[in-house]
């Protein structure tokens, strides 16, 4: 691992110490939020998948329903039954915050509260199948929305996984390992000039002394 | 107040009109893919997207994953299921877990 380039001084060395312990905290915490967020993302993730599988059933249902009425029905008739929607939808979006994330969370309201009112047509000009489909439809809602709900989450937390796995990677991997290495170099380069003096001293003190002697005779 | 959306071929999704989504029938990805673009700028919380149709406009559907909204989500049209849906589920567990855990077995 390549050293940084620094002066090797007793400033820079506490400098780097402290950055270091900076990366080491940091370090710390993010592989926390990193298993947290697997965490979540694991538990959310497979319901998704079951979720997603119930939902594709249950529309696959919805249009075997549909696809015989309008074998059933004229495309005109069919078209003209499901012109006007009686049933509104309104969807109220809030967010939530799972391991600082923000996911949304779906809230949604029908127009009309009764589950049997929200067939469009007179029932006399329309097939049985036509309104099997419907009713499937309107059950396979909230499904439908709490499917769009988790997908887009596990989403988002799965971008925040892969962004916060390479911030800990690149902090155990490069920076932590690149400060070491650097603190190593400035100790081993200041003790070296440390000694550098010790024995200049020593040499100078031997002189001095040899010259005192001289001095004395 | 949000609304939602679904884009696909119109026999697939004639119905949801019924239970109070805005539809958009599209016979071709091009339209398939301005109409996207269009209703992803309005209102629209969450846009349901046949597979038959999502499948030719996957990269402008990737566009918008990552952001918060709108929620675009695959489902089954009336030719059944091509498996786009689970498909983007195991995406995404792949590009968080690193490989494919919840889907090894099949």
């Amino acid at each position: 691992m390549a050293i940084m380039r620094v002066n090797p001084t007793r400033m820079e060395l506490t400098r780097l110490k402290k950055r270091l312990k900076v990366a080491r905290r940091g370090h710390k915490l993010l592989k926390d939020k990193r298993d947290e967020l697997m965490k979540k993302f694991l538990d959310l993730v497979r319901k998704n998948k079951e979720l997603r599988e119930k939902v594709e059933e249950m529309l696959i249902k919805v249009h075997q329903n549909f696809l015989i009425a309008r074998a059933v029905m004229s495309s005109e008739s069919l078209e003209g039954a499901l012109m006007f929607p009686k049933q509104g939808i309104t969807l109220e979006v809030s967010t939530k915050n799972i391991m600082s994330v923000d996911v949304p969370v779906l809230d949604f309201k029908t127009s009309s509260e009764d589950q049997s009112d929200i067939y469009p047509y007179g029932f006399a000009s329309t097939s049985g199948e036509l309104d099997s489909a419907i009713g499937t439809l309107a059950q396979v809602l909230p499904s439908m929305l709490e499917l769009a709900q988790m997908e887009k989450s596990s989403q988002l937390l799965a971008q925040e996984i892969e962004k916060t796995r390479r911030r800990v990677n690149a902090l155990e991997y490069v920076l932590i390992p690149q400060l070491t290495e650097t603190i190593k170099f400035i100790t081993m380069k200041l003790d070296e000039n440390e000694r550098g003096n010790l024995t200049r001293l020593m040499k100078v003190k031997d002189m001095m002394i040899e010259q005192a002697r001289k001095a004395s005779n | 107040m949000y609304k939602i959306g679904v884009i696909g071929d119109k026999d697939s999704i004639m119905g949801f009109k019924a239970v109070g989504m805005s539809v958009f029938p599209v016979s071709t990805p091009l339209e398939a893919q301005e109409v996207l673009e269009k209703i992803a700028d309005e209102q629209y919380a969450v846009i349901y997207i046949t597979e038959q149709v999502a499948v030719d406009i996957v990269s402008t559907i990737d566009q918008y994953s990552e952001k918060k909204f709108p929620a675009i989500i695959p489902i089954p049209g009336n030719a059944g299921s091509l498996g786009i849906g689970i498909k983007g589920v195991k995406k995404s567990v792949e590009r968080a877990v690193g490989a494919d855990i919840l889907f090894r077995d099949e």
